[in-house]
């Protein structure tokens, strides 16, 4: 038990290192904990509660006001501090994001993983369910399937039912890469041999195929998180957010519906918008980063690199060794 | 497995996923709360209970939803019926058939301008790895991929607007309202400016990715050296003989991409308040309008089915090398 | 014609000998090349020193073997002078005189014009060099047209002529590569490798990827048109066998480096290389069937590890202090030079056995 230790340990530390020398992987890894961080310590964070209108001298709500040294960010249409939204949303949206993102990975690594060591129609019925949901656009079933949770007046949150939409639609990629990996891994000597010695699927699957593929599965996890908050960002902006919760998303559905464009409050629409895509970004590097360590692409091709093959060095004169 | 099974496979498919999306349709609709009597009639108008009556034998609500309901709706939906929409009291096709043809330009265009800039770029950023055009490519890809595709529009609206004065919204010009589009186009062109640079912009980057990727696969392959050793310049390789190989998942990316285009219209329609398919959809949505809803979704759903569909055949033959499965 | 220092030429040998020799029609001098690591993840930069001080002569008319372990830079040899290599590859010294240009030091542009008009390549694994989606008639004609040697249709009758020479039916010449066996891909290789006349073929493993009869039949047609057309012919491969049967001469190439070279009879008659002499014994034999196979204990070496004396010193029985240390030399092996139907050619090894260095009384080393 120990021994499996120290090899993940050094595995671990190889890792580190690797990852260390990759710039645009370290800086994705800043992106992405710097939100958490603001999201996790966002009561610290912010000088206001996010739906506390500020009041001027005269008592009158300070709306739209533009950024100075107090507030930083300025106010919205309702003399809200955007700087406390920005920071509160952070929460919900980087909630919603990951819940999304790790119902949507749980379910693809286990259909991955039955389709892929299982085979025959289990493989066939995931194979033709991935083909048939990539093809019905992504958006409009999403509306609608919130439109109807939210109609049947069941009493949950529109934030849960954002996380379940999302998680049950974006497991797809994840559940091919997965299958794949799993389909490979599965002619490997290791398993033939367990095989042999009489194990079951069960304790195949735990022991040898799921820590082979866990790496790949954290890779892809971190890129289905971007696309979840980018999606709840559009689906708040469409108005399915919670009002009294506001996500990024809901921020700018407040700042479209309530003329912070035509009153040129860039400030208002352009923050929330900035984190989004500070968050995503972040996760999108990471996950690149991740992938490319796993899957490295390190041979060139056949175009690249005429112009320094022939680099003749000018010859010694006496190319003997001197004993 | 020769072409007339693949043939057969593709729409075998896409029939099923048809009824998939129709059956889904069906009893959403019915899974809702109230009185299905109100899509028919809306909400606001009183009846007496005998009326009520009456009209739900007439519509069939009395029989069972299933078999009976659901194959008399399917009836109705093949002959182009589907519902009166609730907050525009008007028949859903007529509505969704008026706003089909701004929605269908606006999309074309986008995808015109993305595929070309996107294929062009990935071309060269795959051919020149590495270097500042492929860095910069590939910067501006992922920039443009963490971007929400409405908070685009919205900067594109309000940069457009404040210093370019270009139309805040709407499809054409309030004058200009109702006439026939070829009459007005340079108040169209003007209007057609911001949605279709932020579509474009949109999806260039995905493009981009993906005939980079193809491209770098490509011209990794044997053959490619072959060619090379034939004394063919890198822009004669390029050509010759790697632009036909990269660009075939192309045509499948457009294919799949065609569902996402959808999506992207209902945002950027939002945004500029472009009078079609997609800010219908979002209209509906904000209203609570469900045969609005319902139509629209099974337009845009069988529309991308179809497209999808045409698409693999295509593909089929376009590629010799498609005879085996 | 240029006589660098340490291998004399044939020419300065045979003063006294009544018949012309010929010039080569390729002189490969001290060739060496190296791989740089393109990994940035590891520490500093890693070279792979893939060839060293490679020299060699392919003479007209003549078929040169280049034989050795998968590895040994035969390919890299090719590539090299084909100047074709990846982009990790670095000629770092040497020189390739065709006809007295040397290749190395002309512009890319330049070079292209050599490209299959005086030195054709054959490559491994046809199904990958040919494109998949082009027919193959196309892909023949094709260097045709681009070296504008003749007009579209006097270039079409040409892919004729050649489908021809190779035994392809001419109605197969709009098919595409996957509609061919993979013996015809490698004869349609072949067409396409003759269709700008090279003075020079290069093969590289033409028979490694196919069946013992087709094997046959690809050799047969290489010894047929070489006949008919007068090619030199550079045939690469790890196969003693094929190498006994179609070349004149060979280079045994061992790490990166020449170990032995000269005619086919005095080579694998009177090897003098260890090297050479371990893969003649390990080549089964089929007049003694009982004999156990020999094989060669340990590893070719890393090539970006490399031990400073000989190359093949860790593997090597006879190998003494001074072999690791010192880099052994191409040095002329006295008495088995052999008279080729034109040309008189010489026997050379690189093993400081042949200078005498390492007397009966030097130590071993052990690994």
């Amino acid at each position: 038990m120990s021994r499996r230790w120290i090899i993940l340990k050094r595995n671990l530390l190889n890792f580190w290192h690797a990852f260390r020398r990759n710039r645009m992987g370290l800086f994705g890894a800043f992106l992405v904990f710097s939100a958490l961080f603001v999201a996790f310590f966002a009561p610290f964070l912010s000088p206001y509660q996010p739906n506390e209108t500020i009041r001027d001298a005269n008592g009158r709500g300070l709306t739209f006001a533009p950024p100075s040294v107090h507030p930083p960010l300025g106010t919205d249409d309702a003399g809200r501090d955007i700087w406390s939204q920005l920071v509160y949303g952070a929460r919900i949206s980087l909630a919603v994001g990951f819940l999304a993102g790790f119902i949507a990975m749980f379910i693809g690594s286990t259909l991955g993983i039955l389709a892929g060591y299982f085979g025959s129609w289990i493989d066939n019925l995931l194979m033709r369910t991935t083909d048939i949901l990539l093809v019905i656009p992504d958006l409009p079933l999403m509306l609608i399937l919130v439109a109807t949770l939210r109609r049947l007046e069941l009493h949950i949150s529109p934030i849960v039912i954002l996380v379940l939409v999302i998680g049950l639609l974006y497991w797809t990629t994840t559940a091919r890469l997965i299958r794949s990996q799993v389909l490979s891994l599965k002619e490997r000597q290791f398993v033939a041999r367990s095989r042999a010695i009489g194990a079951g699927y069960f304790h195949i699957i735990r022991k040898h195929i799921v820590p082979q593929i866990l790496p790949l599965v954290v890779a892809n996890t971190v890129l289905i998180i971007s696309v979840a908050i980018l999606i709840e960002s559009g689906l708040a902006f469409l108005g399915l957010g919670d009002p009294t919760r506001p996500s990024w998303g809901t921020m700018l559905n407040f700042a479209f519906d309530r003329n912070a464009i035509s009153n040129g409050a860039w400030w208002v629409y352009l923050p929330p918008g900035l984190a989004i895509v500070w968050v995503s970004l972040g996760c999108v590097l990471l996950g690149n980063v991740l992938e490319e360590m796993l899957n490295p692409r390190l041979t060139s091709h056949h175009l690249e690199g005429e112009a320094l093959m022939v680099a003749r060095r000018p010859i010694e004169p006496s190319t003997q060794e001197k004993p | 497995m020769d072409r007339r099974d693949f043939l057969l496979r593709k729409i075998v498919f896409a029939l099923v996923t048809l009824a998939i999306v129709v059956t889904l349709n069906f009893f959403l609709f019915r899974v809702l709360p109230g009185d299905p009597i109100r899509a028919v009639i809306g909400r606001n108008i009183r009846i007496s209970t005998e009326t009520q009556a009456a009209l739900r034998a007439q519509f069939g609500l009395d029989k069972p939803i299933f078999p009976d309901q659901f194959i008399d709706t399917l009836g109705q939906w093949a002959r182009g019926n589907l519902g009166i929409s609730w907050s525009l009291r008007q028949p859903v096709s007529d509505v969704l058939i008026s706003k089909l043809g701004n929605t269908f330009l606006l999309l074309t265009l986008g995808q015109i301008f993305s595929i070309i800039l996107g294929t062009a770029l990935g071309l060269l950023a795959g051919w020149k790895r590495k270097t500042s055009v492929d860095v910069g490519a590939l910067t501006f890809s992922l920039v443009a991929w963490a971007m929400p595709t409405f908070w685009l529009g919205i900067i594109l609206l309000a940069a457009g607007s404040a210093w370019f004065g270009l139309p805040t919204g709407g499809i054409v010009s309030p004058e200009n309202v109702g006439k026939p589009l070829y009459q007005v186009l340079p108040d169209l062109a003007r209007h057609l400016v911001l949605p279709t640079l932020t579509l474009t912009i949109l999806y260039l980057g995905e493009y981009m990715l993906i005939m980079r990727s193809s491209v770098l696969e490509v011209l990794s392959e044997d053959y490619i050296l072959t060619a090379k050793a034939k004394g063919l310049s890198d822009w004669q390789v390029l050509r010759q003989h790697a632009l036909k190989n990269a660009m075939l998942p192309l045509v499948t990316l457009i294919a799949i991409n065609l569902g996402f285009t959808v999506s992207g219209a209902i945002y950027v329609e939002t945004v500029f308040s472009y009078d079609g398919l997609g800010k219908l959809f979002q209209t509906a949505l904000v209203k609570q309008d469900f045969p609005l809803l319902q139509g629209a979704f099974l337009l845009l759903a069988v529309t991308v089915i179809i497209a999808n569909m045409i698409a693999d055949i295509l593909y089929l033959y376009l590629d010799p090398r498609v005879k085996t499965s | 014609m240029q006589t660098p220092a340490g291998m004399p030429s044939p020419v300065s040998r045979l003063v006294g000998l009544a018949e012309p020799q010929q010039t080569p029609l390729l002189s490969v001098r001290h060739l060496s090349t190296d791989f740089v690591s393109l990994d940035k993840t590891k520490k500093g930069g890693e070279v792979a020193h893939a060839l060293e001080d490679v020299s060699f002569d392919v003479y007209p008319h003549q078929t040169l073997g280049l034989v050795g372990e998968s590895g040994c830079g035969k390919t890299t040899t090719l590539m090299s002078v084909m100047r074709l290599l990846p982009a990790a590859g670095r000629i770092i010294a040497g020189e390739v005189l065709l006809d007295g240009v040397d290749l190395l030091g002309l512009s890319e542009r330049e070079m292209r014009r050599y490209r299959w008009k005086e030195l054709a390549m054959i490559f491994q694994g046809a199904m990958n060099a040919l494109n998949p989606v082009i027919p193959v008639g196309d892909q023949i004609r094709e260097p045709i047209l681009l070296h504008e040697l003749m007009d579209r249709q006097d270039a079409d009758r040409r892919v004729d002529e050649l489908l021809d020479l190779v035994g392809i039916a001419k109605s197969r010449k709009n098919l595409y590569p996957h509609q061919y066996s993979g013996g015809m891909r490698q004869r349609a290789m072949i067409a396409m490798a003759l269709a700008c006349q090279p003075r020079l073929l290069f093969a590289d493993e033409p028979t490694t990827a196919l069946d013992v009869m087709i094997q046959a039949q690809v050799l047969d047609l290489l010894k047929h048109i070489q006949a008919e057309l007068g090619l030199a012919i550079v045939l690469v491969t790890h196969d003693l066998g094929v190498i006994a049967e179609v070349c004149d001469s060979v280079v045994v190439m061992y790490g990166g480096v020449v170990a032995e070279y000269g005619p086919i009879d005095a080579v694998y008659n009177a090897p003098r290389h260890p090297y050479t002499q371990l893969l003649l014994e390990a080549f089964p034999d089929l007049n003694r069937p009982a004999e156990t196979l020999a094989s060669i204990p340990g590893t070719p070496p890393r090539l970006n590890d490399l031990p400073p004396g000989c190359r093949f010193g860790p593997r090597c029985p006879q190998c003494s202090e001074h072999c690791s240390q010192k880099k052994p030399e191409l040095v002329e092996v006295t008495g088995t030079a052999i008279r080729q139907p034109s040309f008189l050619q010489h026997h050379w090894a690189a093993c400081h056995l042949l200078a005498g260095v390492a007397g009966p009384a030097a130590l071993k080393v052990s690994d």
